[in-house]
């Protein structure tokens, strides 16, 4: 693997070096302990009863038989779920309805999707608790299931949930009031325009018009999800827990549970991957429940089929876009409908899809309408720039085919309409700091780019994309010892190193040495509230508390020792290394720390922030293809990423991120998507059927970062986890026309689907 | 996972027996890599598992000079195409042995357990039919053979009873300039199950077509032997027109159906392919050359 730093100028003692992770050695030996390692004293194991249907409604649940199946301690369905209220429930990023959630964690009247949680049975082990699902009675009325967006949206489909209306997204991923808009079985709309679009198209030369989809793909995080619960006879509650976001997870089971907040206590354990899947509930809130029932813990551990039966996988899609261009490459008008499935119950990211789309590019008159649309599958969830790659596979298509038309240079049609700081956008903000043209210029410039291609089967193409990261709320807190070592604690879920990333950032503020600190995520009795780890902020939006901790310390420290010095506090220094100095004196770290007990005793500094400097990052994908004509099968034979992380904190975790996203990316492009058949029902609900790229189909990706410093973040962190997941779908697709002529549309493109391309092609 | 016993004879006599006292619930537990996972997913009513892998005449492998080449059926993948008697004159069997799941797979996976599970898109049962192979058998009634063509009779049917064991697997010595080929067409490169896969086995007298046999598989309830391209091409000229000729009979000969892993039309397609390439392979093989 090839890996190039494009480095920004300013140079730093931690940052940017790469250290060994602290939670490498536990995992490496297997001692880390995950959610599945919980073993509590009297525990019993849960299991849950799902739909065999995509849509019923649910006449009857009859429970006896499996209650009385020895080794069995309780089984519960919706109606030992506290009544949940009909309203809206705040969860930071996302609004969502409890009684929904609610529903989602239960069924309650219908089942709305193919493996849909109608029961759940603790048992003594899991074997008895699985034995008793089977003697569970349900008598279901089977409806027909709407299982496109075109069938959910057409006036004589029925509507999935009585009395839904239509409502306006007021911002991305936030609903508003009811919409004068109303489509069937559409949950909300967002509309974005810019400029004039008719007058745009006017001075258009050249129109291309496509429509495109791509399917349903999972996340494919290794650890399935899982939860144990223990509730107290003083009702209160702990729950050990696989999730993204400790603070999230606890508000949920509070609304959920009708439990204060302050009494439930929710422990992040190590997560084995989440890309937005570990957000929502599942499976925690019914082991609670059995718990409050039995008196003892209840552990629940998904096996791969539910989770991808039953879990958020990304919304499959529909769009449609058209583009204006004039013959010098100028594109003066963009139109975009998009259409995303959210599954059964609202909440599909089709508004983060709709806006990203465009970011890129300076474009003056442009629409995006953005549906959400409600259809008899499992209920989306966020996935690794939600929504995104999808809507950059539809222009990013489109864009390679008007470089092909107007004999432009693929890289130099972009950088004429790349987006700068300033360039306003159709969801009304003007762009801040953008590396869209500096990206563009080390793709023009990258061996990869100008490598002959040795075979007319192979096909090269490129592509971009954009992710507007996230800020939101975070707490740290750092106390120091008195031999020079610091704790320093946060509310961040490690998901993809944010241990290191964030005990780097505090040991560059500080001046010490990166092996000093010791990083650790605490539960939610611990620390202030922290947002999820999601949305590529943690290294970014924790970063800045833990960077204004250290700057805390600093002050104290500088006060401590004018107290231990008897000199005014201005006359002190705090240098580089740790070191504190007046004129004439200087005492090190270990010093300082050594004399706080002493002092006025040792020094902790915590801070609570809500981060809102983030600004959008790019990434650009070359790939070649070698296409087998016969059989449609595309094999992937180079691979280069370039992105822009604003800063790499630790390099070698950025280029994994950017690794695991063009990975993920061409599964989406080439292997992965959910089959259903006509009923609505999941046949390939297994690791072998859902088809992830495995290391024998996709190379390394040679990666190259380019680091244009975010101003609004001290290090200039920007955010890496999600932008390379955005461009590969649509690079792939760009290399296969290269190689044999044909475009595909709908992704991903298997063998089965390129077949019938090339066989309509040979036909013309 | 359902409730099992286990049990581990070290003789077929006693495994028959426990086979026979138990009923059609117990099931030869031989690599275990279909049974388990049957087992654990309730697709399979089981109750007890007969571990046969502690029987000597079911392990094992070796070529006895003309007399050609015996699998013990419980013998794992691994031993099979770490053979070298097997990779110089066997390759298809190679071919299959070595594409079964990933290297964790191959310790315990067998040909028997392959054969016995009687899946339409087993990887290893074109091969073997191709290669005329015969299926020992011991049952409470005495030994029989039955030519592996005819062992599988639909989707998970064969036609062992459930108290029979498959000792072994017997392969003729094969003919001079003679050579076999199996491919598998999956959408990734590994740990996938078959679409199609085409064995095709040839023995030419210079640039004549001698005899030939070809199997295929994924495209049927059973793997199928298709003599009719054997008899088309038979005695004929050897050349990539007479391979396009034939290759138009699979449009008639396989009816596949629809699934999640490939559409009737793409199936034929990817048939005709195959067995063009496994032809050409073995071809290649006849003339004691390596393919890649
Ligand atoms: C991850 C994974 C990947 C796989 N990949 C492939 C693949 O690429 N291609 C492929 O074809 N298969 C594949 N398989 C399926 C399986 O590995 C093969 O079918 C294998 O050959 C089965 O052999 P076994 O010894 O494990 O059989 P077992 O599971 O032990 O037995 C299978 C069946 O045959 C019966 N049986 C076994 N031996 C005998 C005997 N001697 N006499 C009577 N009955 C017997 C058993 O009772 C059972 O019903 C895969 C399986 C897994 C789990």
């Amino acid at each position: 693997m090839v890996s190039t730093q494009k480095k920004a100028d300013k140079t730093y003692k931690v940052i940017g070096t790469r250290p060994v992770r602290p939670d490498g050695v536990d995992k490496v030996t297997g001692r880390a302990k995950y959610g599945a390692d919980i073993q509590l004293p009297g525990m019993l194991f849960g299991r849950v009863l799902r739909s065999p249907h995509a849509h019923a409604i649910i006449k009857k649940i009859d429970t006896s038989k499996a209650l009385a199946l020895p080794g069995v301690k309780s089984v519960i369905t919706h109606k030992d779920l506290p009544t949940a209220a009909d309203a809206a429930l705040n969860l930071g990023e996302t609004t969502d309805n409890l009684k929904w959630i609610s529903d989602k964690v239960l069924a309650a009247e219908d089942a709305l999707f193919h493996g849909q949680a109608l029961a759940a049975v603790a048992a003594v082990d899991k074997h008895i608790a699985e034995d008793a699902l089977a003697l569970i009675d349900v008598e279901y009325e089977i409806l027909e299931p709407v299982l496109s967006v075109h069938t959910a949206m057409d006036k004589k489909t029925p509507s999935i949930h009585d009395n839904m209306k239509t409502v306006d997204m007021i911002a991305r991923f936030q609903v508003g009031e009811i919409s004068e808009t109303q489509i069937n079985n559409v949950a909300s709309i967002l509309d974005l325009e810019l400029g004039d679009l008719d007058a745009g198209f006017k001075e258009a030369d050249i129109i291309i018009e496509r429509e495109f989809e791509t399917g349903t793909y999972h996340q494919g995080y290794i650890e399935s999800h899982n939860g144990t619960a223990q509730w107290n006879e003083n009702d209160e509650v702990t729950v050990w827990l696989s999730t993204q976001g400790a603070f999230n997870a606890r508000d949920q089971l509070a609304a959920l549970l009708q439990v204060p907040m302050s009494k439930i206590k929710v422990i992040p354990m190590e997560i084995g991957g989440g890309f937005g899947g570990k957000i929502p509930m599942y499976m925690e809130p019914l082991a609670a429940i059995m718990s409050k029932q039995t008196g003892k813990p209840v552990k629940m551990h998904m096996q791969r089929d539910e989770v991808l039966l039953a879990t958020g996988p990304t919304s499959a899609t529909y769009i449609k876009v058209k583009v204006g261009a004039k013959n010098d490459g100028t594109i003066v008008a963009a139109d975009a409908y998009l259409a995303y499935e959210a599954g059964a119950y609202p909440g599909s990211p089709v508004s983060g899809g709709g806006v990203s789309m465009f970011m890129p590019y300076a474009i003056p008159n442009v629409r995006a309408l953005c549906l959400d649309v409600i259809v008899n599958k499992t209920k989306t969830a966020a996935y690794r720039a939600p929504g995104v790659p999808a809507a950059a596979f539809a222009i990013e298509s489109i864009i390679d085919e008007l470089a092909e038309k107007l004999e432009i240079d693929p890289i130099a049609i972009r950088m004429h309409n790349a987006a700068e700081e300033g360039t306003r956008r159709h969801d009304g903000v003007l762009a801040p700091s953008m590396a869209v043209k500096e990206l563009l210029e080390e793709a023009q410039a990258t061996e990869h780019w100008n490598a002959e291609l040795s075979d007319p089967s192979i096909g090269r193409g490129i592509a971009i994309g954009a992710w507007g990261n996230g800020g939101m709320e975070s707490s740290a807190s750092a106390s120091i010892n008195s031999d020079g070592t610091i704790n320093l604690n946060t509310g961040s879920v490690d998901i993809g190193g944010q241990r290191a990333s964030l005990a780097m950032q505090l040991a560059e503020t500080l001046g010490v040495e990166y092996d000093s600190i010791k990083p650790q995520v605490v539960d939610t009795d611990s620390i202030g509230y922290t947002a999820v780890s999601a949305g590529s902020r943690t290294t970014f939006a924790t970063g800045i508390a833990v960077i204004e901790v250290g700057n805390k310390i600093k002050k104290q420290i500088i006060n401590r020792v004018a107290t231990f010095w008897e000199i005014d506090a201005n006359a002190l220094k705090y240098n580089d290394d740790g070191s504190v100095s007046s004129p004439d004196k200087i005492i090190n770290f270990k010093e300082i720390a050594a004399m706080l007990p002493n002092t006025g005793g040792r020094i902790q500094a915590s801070i609570d922030i809500q981060a809102t400097t983030h600004v959008p990052t790019i990434a650009c994908h070359i790939v070649d293809v070698k296409v087998d004509e016969e059989t449609g099968k595309v094999d992937i034979l180079r691979s280069t990423a370039l992105q822009d992380v604003g800063k790499a904190i630790h390099p070698a975790y950025v280029e994994g991120q950017t690794q695991g996203g063009i990975l993920q990316g061409i599964g989406m492009a080439l292997y992965e998507e959910y089959y259903y058949d006509d009923k609505g029902i999941l046949k390939n609900a297994s690791l072998l059927d859902y088809r992830m790229p495995t290391s024998y189909d996709v190379p390394f990706t040679e990666i190259i970062l380019v680091e244009k410093p975010n101003p609004g973040h001290p290090f200039g962190v920007k955010g890496v986890g999600e932008v390379p997941i955005v461009p590969p779908l649509a690079a792939v697709a760009n290399a296969i026309y290269d190689a044999v002529g044909v475009r595909p549309n709908i992704l991903p493109v298997n063998p089965r689907r390129l077949s019938v391309l090339l066989k309509e092609k040979n036909n013309k | 996972m359902q409730d099992v016993s286990y049990y581990r004879p070290s003789s077929i006599k006693e495994a028959i027996k426990i086979l026979s006292e138990h009923g059609p619930t117990a099931k030869v537990l031989a690599g275990g890599t279909d049974v388990i996972v049957q087992a654990r997913e309730r697709t399979k009513k089981i109750t007890a598992f007969v571990d046969i892998k502690k029987i000597p005449d079911v392990m094992g492998l070796g070529i006895e000079g003309h007399r050609g080449l015996t699998i013990g059926a419980a013998t794992p993948m691994y031993q099979i195409y770490n053979h070298s008697g097997v990779q110089e004159e066997y390759p298809a069997i190679i071919d299959s042995a070595n594409i079964i799941g990933g290297k964790a797979i191959q310790g315990r996976a067998s040909l028997g357990g392959n054969l016995c599970n009687g899946s339409p898109a087993a990887d290893t049962i074109p091969t073997l039919i191709v290669l005329e192979g015969t299926a020992n058998i011991i049952g409470p009634n005495g030994e029989r053979k039955i030519a592996i063509e005819d062992f599988c009779t639909g989707p998970g049917k064969t036609l062992l009873q459930h108290d029979e064991i498959l000792i072994s697997l017997h392969f003729k010595r094969p003919a001079p300039f003679s050579g076999s080929r199996f491919i598998r067409f999956i959408p990734r490169n590994e740990m996938d199950i078959a679409v199609v896969n085409v064995a095709s086995q040839i023995q030419m007298d210079g640039n004549k077509i001698e005899s030939s046999r070809v199997a295929i598989g994924a495209c049927a309830p059973t793997p199928l032997l298709l003599k009719e391209i054997s008899n088309f091409i038979q005695g004929k000229e050897l050349s990539q027109d007479l391979l396009e000729n034939a290759a138009e009979l699979f449009n008639n000969l396989i009816t596949p159906i629809e699934d999640m892993r490939g559409s009737p039309e793409h199936r034929v397609d990817l048939a005709k392919t195959l067995f063009k390439r496994t032809m050409n392979d073995a071809v290649i093989r006849s003339n004691g050359e390596k393919v890649q």
